[in-house]
């Protein structure tokens, strides 16, 4: 009888320990998440993404270069799940009201340190600088748009709007730092080169970004950008050369979103919709890319939903600050693939627009002006039905 | 000078080989018992274990070992199957006098990764209401941090609130008075000590929250207090023999270096820990309930990172009903136990100051147990652990699964 209860406890141990494998958190689709590399990687290409995803999710402490002052401790702390950013991590930048270049480098400028190390004390924005806050944008598929050329997003500008349909478009011509490899086929102009990236579309490439973010946002210097925040002299590099490297690579090769239900018909009459109403004069559905070192980046065709231009946006979003070549009202058009998954790595809640004031899709429509004042009244006359298919469509991005 | 030296040595192999030779003989080995008729408490935990003694030497030794198999699953991504072999701890004590005692208890952990002494003291009875201690001590905040030995619990994982929150096991140089008084039915206790603390790796750190085992990796904490100050730890406890123990803790000090050369380079800033817990094996039933739950208090400057909270809590529950207690397989009290585990921690407490929106960085878990105990010096542990952990956005939810089979056993 003791050996039969003994049998049947054993018995049943084993028969939970079976049927526990049920009860194992399973992966969430793969649509349903942002993070993870291209598909179609080599072996050697995904250690290297393996590498720069381990660098990108170092926290960083004082031993480690962190500070002193600083706005994070870690390339993750803004961008979450590759995703978008959330308000507790925002950035402030100052100083800049002109293509003229900003006039308070020497008092921090252009961005604020908003916090710092035991003992040390925060930068304040100095009497009378204009700023604005930025929000982190959603990381995946950068590759994408780093090796697209010149001429292709020069063809995409319409300075003196020659179609006449009320959307202009023009690059962001910048200087550039001495350490960014310049792409082939590079278009200059008295200088100053296509920049692509960040909100006022300033930045030339991945690598400009990540070495001014991590002096700029974590107070870590790097061979390339070796003056200290504070002390406004050169130090010793914090970071090694092998983990910039490692993270421009890694940021290369986040997947584009995947798009989700594009089979269901109210998300196909969304699109026809955005299609309709000419949001695509400047959220452009279809890019290429030219030759990339990296074979998966390289001749393809993707869909973020950009012409990566800048655009009037009317006075609402006017900060009075800028950079680059860019105007104080203007904005580099935003990709919107991801806009579906904001709210996974925002905390459940959509913080959209430069500075995370739209707390929905539509109330960032509301928002638009300036040369999408037309757009935003089109998708206001809407019938309803038909405004919450273009929503379900841009959810789907 | 070579010749004496080497005759030196030979001297001493010769000498230790007659030594090792004894110890091994098993005869010499005598267990002591465990004093069955004396009722514990959770400060007694470091004296209340099995020990050997050798030959008539006052000197006696002991320790456990603990090693177990794992599965765990995150989100689907798995490291595979694992095994593990988590600790290695050996306890030393001698009675030097028959009211001077000395223990120490080293602790080698995954395979010797980790070497700590986590106990060397030195206790000195002048009454059973006043002792000193003095050493290294472990400072007695909740229950588990004295009380951790793996052979006494049914759960291969250490409670998170406890390791991950406290910073179990948390041992630093001190000194202190410890006292008890029974009465009846009800024993009562004391712990009061001054001893080493943490310091500002507490909110610097690649954890990414406020985080107090990070203290633990300075090596300089057991000659040095980083702060100049020295932390306090106090504990009540009173036990019922049918009502159980209670015990009310607390440890805080001053945790930065504000000092420095006579520089002053900080403003002083405090941590303070409570501690509630509570143990009782309730007589008919046999079901033992063990619980403990920390609050954490920390001065973190405003200009500093929101992923570091100045507000912690949380702790566990664990629930051990024996279900078969018996003669089982040639061992005469073998025990067969069904248990779980509850637990919850909050690393940050608070809201976004942009936001106004909780501040995620919170963790549950499940963990239903099957032990088995050939004897009560021994247990076989076969666990599961479901875990949902919110990052600090409040984003969806990481969800990790976890297979153990393993064992714990004192020597």
């Amino acid at each position: 009888m003791k050996k039969q209860k003994i049998l049947f406890l054993l018995f049943t141990a084993i028969i939970c320990f079976i049927s526990c494998k049920k009860i194992i958190p399973t992966a969430a689709p793969v649509e349903e998440i942002l993070e993870g590399p291209i598909d179609g990687l080599t072996i050697e290409e995904s250690n290297r993404f393996l590498h720069g995803d381990e660098a990108f999710g170092e926290f960083f402490t004082k031993e480690t270069g962190l500070g002193p002052l600083f706005v994070e401790n870690s390339c993750v702390s803004c961008h979450t799940g590759a995703g978008k950013g959330h308000p507790s991590s925002i950035v402030t930048r100052f100083g800049q009201i002109d293509e003229l270049g900003n006039t308070y480098l020497d008092y921090g400028g252009p961005q604020l340190q908003n916090r710092s190390i035991l003992g040390f004390s925060p930068e304040v924005i100095p009497s009378g600088a204009s700023s604005t806050k930025l929000l982190a944008p959603i990381v995946v598929g950068l590759g994408y748009l780093d090796f697209v050329t010149d001429a292709y997003i020069l063809a995409m500008a319409d300075p003196d709007d020659a179609n006449g349909d009320g959307v202009t478009g023009i690059p962001n011509w910048n200087t550039i730092p001495s350490f960014v490899e310049v792409r082939k086929g590079a278009i200059t102009s008295n200088g100053k080169y296509i920049c692509r990236f960040g909100k006022k579309a300033s930045v030339y490439d991945i690598k400009q970004q990540i070495v001014s973010a991590l002096n700029e946002d974590l107070g870590v210097n790097s061979v390339y950008d070796p003056i200290d925040l504070l002390s406004k002299q050169e130090v010793d590099p914090e970071i090694s050369t092998q983990k910039i490297v490692d993270m421009n690579f890694y940021l290369r090769t986040l997947k584009a979103p995947t798009p989700r239900n594009q089979d269901d018909p109210e998300v196909i009459k969304g699109k026809n919709l955005f299609n309709q109403i000419q949001c695509t004069s400047c959220h452009k559905p279809k890019l290429e890319t030219g030759y990339s070192p990296i074979s998966v980046l390289s001749n393809k065709e993707f869909y973020p939903y950009t012409d990566l231009l800048l655009h009037d946006m009317g006075s609402g979003l006017d900060d009075g600050y800028t950079e680059g070549s860019a105007k104080t009202y203007e904005w580099r058009t935003p990709p919107l693939w991801g806009l579906g998954l904001a709210t996974s790595s925002q905390g459940g809640s959509y913080f959209l627009l430069h500075d995370g004031r739209a707390h929905s899709i539509e109330e960032a429509i509301y928002w638009h002006g300036g040369e999408a004042a037309s757009r935003r009244q089109m998708y206001l006359a809407l019938p309803t039905d038909d405004k919450n298919a273009l929503l379900k469509f841009l959810q789907s991005l | 000078m070579n010749y004496k030296l080497n005759l030196l040595l030979i001297i001493i192999i010769v000498s230790s080989i007659n030594k090792v030779t004894a110890q091994i003989d098993s005869t010499l080995l005598n267990r002591i018992p465990k004093d069955t008729l004396k009722q514990a408490m959770n400060m007694d935990a470091t004296y209340n274990r099995p020990f050997l003694s050798i030959g008539k030497t006052p000197l006696a030794i002991g320790g456990y070992t603990e090693a177990n198999w794992q599965h765990a699953t995150s989100d689907g991504v798995s490291e595979g199957h694992q095994f593990q072999a988590r600790r290695l701890t050996l306890f030393v004590a001698s009675t030097i006098n028959k009211r001077l005692k000395f223990l120490s208890e080293i602790e080698f952990e995954d395979g010797g990764k980790k070497i700590a002494i986590e106990f060397a003291s030195m206790d000195v009875e002048f009454n059973p209401l006043l002792n000193f201690r003095g050493g290294i001590i472990m400072n007695p905040i909740g229950s588990f941090n004295q009380n951790h030995d793996g052979p006494k619990w049914e759960f291969t994982d250490r409670p998170i609130s406890a390791t991950q929150m406290l910073p179990a096991t948390w041992s630093n140089s001190g000194f202190g008075l410890f006292g008890k008084k029974f009465k009846k039915d009800w024993m009562f206790g004391y712990e009061f000590y001054l001893s080493g603390g943490f310091d500002n790796s507490i909110i610097d750190n690649t954890e990414n929250k406020t985080f107090l085992p990070e203290a633990k990796k300075n090596p300089e904490r057991f000659e040095e207090i980083n702060s100049g100050l020295p932390m306090v730890t106090g504990k009540i406890a009173v036990r019922n023999k049918l009502a159980g123990e209670i015990g009310l803790s607390y440890m805080g000090g001053v945790y930065n270096k504000f000092n420095d050369d006579g520089n002053i380079i900080d403003i002083k800033r405090r941590l303070d820990v409570f501690a509630i817990d509570y143990n009782v094996t309730i007589p008919k039933v046999k079901t033992t309930v063990i619980a403990e739950w920390a609050w954490i208090l920390i001065d973190v400057p405003t200009t500093y990172l929101q992923n570091f909270g100045s507000n912690q809590h949380g702790g566990f529950v664990d629930i051990i009903q024996p279900v078969l207690s018996r003669k089982m397989f040639g061992w005469n009290k073998a025990t067969l136990n069904l248990a779980c585990r509850l637990e919850y921690v909050d690393w940050n407490y608070a809201n976004f100051i942009e936001t106004n929106t909780n501040i995620g960085d919170h963790l549950w878990s499940v963990m239903p147990a099957i032990s088995f105990r050939p004897t009560a010096q021994t247990v076989f542990r076969f666990n599961y652990r479901y875990q949902q952990q919110t990052d600090l956005l409040g984003n969806p939810a990481a969800l990790t699964g976890v297979f153990q089979v393993g064992f714990s056993t004192y020597f």
